[in-house]
């Protein structure tokens, strides 16, 4: 990592890196989300977990601009917004997986991470077109910058390959690759090990633990596998019905009655 | 067995994105473009002028267009209209700026055509695939009309029909068949290997990545609009520098006919047939559609027609459709994947595995 990059992520660990401030999102008359304030510390793994349809992906899809809030402000890096376009985001450094696999299906694993970097190009198109000047040389910059991602994710051997030909959990860990690629300062996975087998699961907490700590992103995380998400993370933000039921520490929420309500039921 | 890529190690990161990774795919390549420029002095007139100078020019245009359908996924029927503003951008610059290089002209036909070609390129934000295909219709059809209607564009000519200019380079006469095909060649020698560097840079990641999931791409930064009127602009350079080589190097008269709707369809069967998303593919396509038909004729030519002249001119066609059937069903991914997997078996021939 270069010295420059390596300052830029050493955030300072105390404050906030995101905050939402009584946000509130719907469809029509569906409240997807409501009046939900919540926050994340830099360096901080962030679960958000609850019931389906609880509104956990809507609030992902907020912060990183797909959806707009009809109400309340979203504080990122210090500035206060109602609403962040996924290009602000993503130049912000917010990263981002999908539930459902979002990659480039006719690219190369390379391919695919290096299209994680496009916002760090600086070269024209006609640069590229005639392979003078700044374009070449960042080509080469890029491509050892993601060669230390395809170490790190230990996927080298699939480098040449189109992503859709490889089995399910190596995509979600070419996906990691690709938002990593980026430098985010935070990182957004949803479900990042939905579908997955055991030993599947163990190694993308290790590459989570890792990054947060090789990196130094902040992650916000959705899961449902509860004792992954009991081991991994700092805080939990529990949602139902689109409200914040419950948020602190994992000992804290486990024994929260309302989230035990939420996902076991109980009587009224 | 001759053709082998073991022991061949990249020891840079340079060396493995290269456009020939493989020595003697090099060596080939070289050997071939060079043997190109030596044709002159062996083909015979009807060679250059009426096979290998419209299968070069369809081939540019067929690169236009590929980097539009293919690499960024935005179906387009509007080649010939690009090909149209071309033609009669390079036409009206040279008459009116008699003392322009010709190498200027189709530089700024180009640069007209991508300006066309952003304006049409604007609906793309909002709409996609056969929606998209129908606004860029509307394009072909605009532009006819505009060529047809608008006498300046024709400089008054009473007739529609006019001929271009006599070509010259730094006072040299191009109007010979060696000369008009050594400049068609290098324009096309330039053409692919400028489409081939934007395909493998950041540009042409951004165009796969739009084509391949829009959302994704967005996430990670790629602005669609200004991605996709890239691609619009540069594929319409490429189409507008093919139809002024048409025009210049070709067919020497200046019509909107020969840049209808037909023309459009023409190319976009080359993209497929050559295979989507590849450049090389477009040459293969640009052979199928063009060499294909020359030679099953002359192939029936040499059999003799014996008083059945008409029957095998549409046996002649029958053929060729089929052929592009049993093409399409054999390898949908185009000829170009047909030649990846050839070599990928020449790698281990005569050995199966």
């Amino acid at each position: 990592m270069t010295p420059a990059s390596a300052a830029a992520h050493a955030a300072p660990a105390t404050g906030t890196i995101l905050k939402l401030d009584d946000v509130s999102l719907s469809f029509g008359g569906i409240k997807a989300v409501q009046g939900v304030t919540f926050d994340i510390r830099p360096s901080e793994i962030r679960a958000i977990i609850g019931p389906n349809g609880a509104g956990k992906s809507s609030v992902l899809n907020i912060i990183n601009g797909f959806y707009r809030p009809q109400r309340g402000t979203i504080t990122f890096k210090g500035r206060a917004r109602s609403y962040m376009s996924p290009y602000e985001a993503a130049r912000g450094g917010v990263a981002r997986t999908f539930q459902n696999i979002a990659l480039f299906k006719g690219m190369t694993t390379l391919d695919n991470i290096l299209s994680g970097r496009l916002l760090k190009v600086r070269s024209s198109v006609f640069e590229q077109a005639l392979q003078v000047g700044r374009a070449v040389r960042e080509e080469l910059d890029q491509r050892q910058h993601v060669e230390r991602i395809l170490d790190f994710l230990e996927i080298e051997h699939i480098r040449k390959t189109p992503v859709g030909q490889l089995p399910y959990g190596l995509q979600k860990r070419v996906e990691l690759g690709r938002a990593l690629a980026m430098e985010p300062d935070l990182l957004l996975l949803d479900e990042p090990m939905a579908g997955m087998n055991l030993e599947e699961k163990e190694d993308m907490c290790r590459f989570i633990l890792d990054v947060r700590e090789e990196f130094g992103a902040a992650i916000a995380l959705i899961e449902h596998d509860i004792g992954v998400v009991m081991d991994l993370s700092d805080r939990i933000a529990v949602l139902e019905y689109g409200r914040l039921i419950a948020d602190g520490a994992p000992e804290q929420v486990r024994n929260d009655p309302a989230v035990i309500a939420a996902y076991l039921g109980a009587k009224r | 067995m001759f053709y082998r890529d073991s022991g061949l190690i990249k020891t840079t990161y340079k060396a493995d994105r290269a456009i020939f990774p493989v020595d003697q795919d090099r060596w080939a390549i070289v050997a071939l473009v060079g043997l190109a420029f030596l044709v002159p002095a062996v083909a015979s007139e009807y060679w250059l002028s009426s096979i290998l100078i419209p299968f070069f020019i369809f081939s540019v245009a067929a690169i236009g267009l590929n980097i539009l359908v293919g690499y960024a996924g935005l179906l387009s029927l509007g080649t010939g209209g690009f090909m149209a503003v071309g033609a009669f951008a390079a036409y009206n610059f040279a008459i009116r700026i008699p003392e322009l290089n010709i190498i200027v002209v189709l530089i700024l036909a180009g640069l007209v055509s991508a300006g066309v070609g952003i304006i049409f390129g604007l609906p793309s934000l909002r709409i996609k695939g056969f929606y998209l295909a129908v606004a860029t219709l509307a394009s072909q059809f605009f532009i006819e009309w505009l060529f047809v209607r608008v006498p300046w564009f024709t400089n008054y000519s009473t007739s529609g029909v006019i001929s271009a200019p006599a070509v010259q380079i730094f006072g040299y006469d191009m109007s010979g068949a060696a000369q008009r095909y050594l400049i068609v060649l290098a324009m096309t020698v330039a053409v692919a290997v400028t489409a081939k560097n934007m395909v493998r840079s950041a540009i042409g990641r951004s165009w796969m990545a739009i084509r391949d999931m829009d959302v994704a791409a967005e996430i990670i930064g790629v602005r669609p609009l200004r991605t996709k009127l890239v691609a619009f602009a540069v594929s319409s350079f490429y189409c507008g520098l093919a139809g002024a080589m048409w025009v210049f190097f070709y067919i020497g008269t200046v019509e909107p006919q020969a840049f209808d709707l037909n023309r459009s369809f023409q190319i976009l069967f080359m993209v497929i047939i050559g295979g989507l998303g590849t450049i090389v593919g477009c040459f293969f396509g640009a052979a199928f559609v063009i060499l294909l038909p020359i030679l099953l004729d002359n192939l029936f030519a040499l059999l003799g027609t014996g008083g059945h002249a008409d029957l095998l001119s549409h046996a002649q066609m029958a053929i060729y459709g089929a052929l592009i059937i049993i093409l399409l069903i054999k390898e949908p991914h185009g000829m170009a994947k047909m030649w990846q997997i050839f070599r990928q078996r020449m790698r281990i021939w005569p050995f199966p595995y």
